[in-house]
This record gives structure tokens, C-alpha cells and sequence, in this order.
């Protein structure tokens, strides 16, 4: 079992780097290659919600990201904010999408949970075990 | 790859083809030029997605936006998109039935410029 561990400052800058090792592990790990695509906006998404809601509550403390291959590629992306903030993300219906009162950021939410649970078959948001926080975890098959 | 944005005009369309990634890093700049096409007085907008490689929720946050704003000015939006991978995130997230989406901008010019309804 390979475990790569990754933590960053919630900035945005930081995302795309998390895309790239989550990738790259994910390739090393044996995932499919048309999968990696859905890997890497999924990773993505993933640290993109922790980095907003680092940011949405003043917080300095690191996003973490953890990759490991036992088996399966399993992904997870830890943040730090109270966990009511994290959990209830809903898909948006078609009709609401471009609804005028809806903010860009309630948007942005809706369309980030429906891009996760679209394209990660087996994913949990759930609260982190120790301490405050969620985690979001996402796991694939390997087809080695 | 960075971010890219050029703008030209077809006709009465202003046309932006955007290149690179699109993510929560880039999307402002791509939210404040579009602003500033808007303010300039584009009504007929096409954003050109044609050699976008990576495009997240942030990003079509902003397409939401700009489509939004360009309504409410009595103009038009559409995308143009004949990537399967970007396809398949406007099916998911069912942006699909919010944007005009167009295979070129062509058809995108071609179009009647109706606003939301595609």
C-alpha cells in the first residue's frame, strides 16, 4: 500500500497542483485511463468546497488530501470548517439553475455536489473522525 | 496550461474563445472580462469553449452569471462546445438545458439570438 499525503493553504492557487498529484498517483495506482479525467475534476471539486470553506470561515489551517492505492484509489480531501457547513449539499434542479435570486456561490455549491456525485460512483462526505471538520472521500477502481 | 481569453466580433456577436483551465484559480479573470465586454455594451455574447482542457463548478458559475446578467440586458448568451468530457459536465450538472450549446461558431452566429432557450 502507497500512501501520498498532501496538504495545502486554502487558496485557490493550490488547487490545480492538488489535481495534478491526484492524477498522477492516480495513474501510478493503475486507474483507468479514461477515468483520470473524471478523477482530476473530482479532486478538484473536492478541494475547491474545502478551499471555500476554509475561506468562508477564517480559516488559516491546511487542506489535506490523501491518496492511497490499497486495492482501490481512494481519495480523501479533509477540511477543517464545522461540520453543518459541509453536509445537506444538494443538486439543483435544471429550473433553479439560472433562477435570478440564486447567489453564484449557492450555484457554484449546487453545481460542484452534482459534478462529485456525477462522476464519483463511490463517494462519502461524512464528519472527520477526530476533531472538527469533513471529509470527502472518493474511491475507484484499479484495473491492474 | 494558463488561462487564455481573445476576444473578436462576428457580426452583431462578440465572441470569446477561452483556452486553458478554468478553475477556481482563473474563473475570476474569466468572470471580470466578460463584465467588461457587458459594460462595453456586448449584448450577443458566444463564449467559445473550444480549447478549454479543464473546466470546474467556478467556471460555469460564471458562464451562469454572465448568461444571467446578458438576460437581464435583453441580449444573449450561448457556449460553443464539441467536447465529449465538457459535454457530459453540462448533462451532469444539467447545464445543458440552461445554455444554448453550439458544435462551432458558426452555428452559434447562425443561431437566432433568443436568449436562454435552446
Amino acid at each position: 500500500m502507497a500512501t501520498v499525503r498532501l496538504s495545502f493553504s486554502p487558496a485557490p492557487v493550490h488547487v490545480r497542483t492538488a489535481r495534478l498529484v491526484g492524477v498522477a498517483v492516480a495513474r501510478r495506482a493503475g486507474v483507468r485511463e479514461d477515468l483520470l479525467d473524471e478523477v482530476r475534476l473530482a479532486i478538484g471539486e473536492a478541494c475547491t468546497r474545502a478551499v471555500a470553506l476554509h475561506r468562508q470561515y477564517g480559516l488559516a489551517d491546511p487542506v489535506l488530501v490523501e491518496m492511497s492505492d490499497a486495492g482501490s484509489y481512494a481519495v480523501r480531501v479533509v477540511d477543517r470548517a464545522p461540520i453543518e457547513a459541509g453536509i445537506g449539499l444538494a443538486a439543483l434542479p435544471p429550473d433553479e439553475l439560472a433562477n435570478e435570486s440564486l447567489t453564484d456561490e449557492a450555484l457554484t455549491t449546487g453545481v460542484g455536489f452534482a459534478l462529485l456525485a456525477g462522476f464519483v460512483e463511490d463517494l462519502q462526505v461524512r464528519p472527520v473522525d477526530e476533531g472538527i471538520g469533513t471529509e470527502v472521500r472518493m474511491v475507484w477502481p484499479v484495473g491492474r | 496550461m494558463e488561462l487564455s481569453l481573445a476576444t473578436r466580433t462576428v457580426g452583431e456577436h462578440t465572441v470569446l474563445e477561452v483556452g486553458g483551465e478554468v478553475d477556481v484559480y482563473t474563473a475570476p479573470r474569466l468572470r471580470e472580462r466578460l463584465l467588461e465586454l457587458i459594460d462595453g455594451g456586448a449584448r450577443h455574447v458566444v463564449v467559445d469553449l473550444g480549447r478549454v482542457d479543464f473546466l470546474d463548478s467556478t467556471g460555469l458559475g460564471v458562464l451562469v452569471g454572465a448568461l444571467k446578467r446578458l438576460r437581464t440586458a435583453g441580449g444573449s448568451f450561448a457556449l460553443v462546445c464539441d467536447k465529449e468530457p465538457l459535454l457530459k459536465i453540462f448533462r451532469i450538472t444539467a447545464l445543458d438545458q440552461v445554455f444554448p450549446l453550439h458544435p462551432t461558431v458558426d452555428a452559434a452566429v447562425g443561431a437566432e439570438p433568443t436568449g436562454a432557450s435552446a
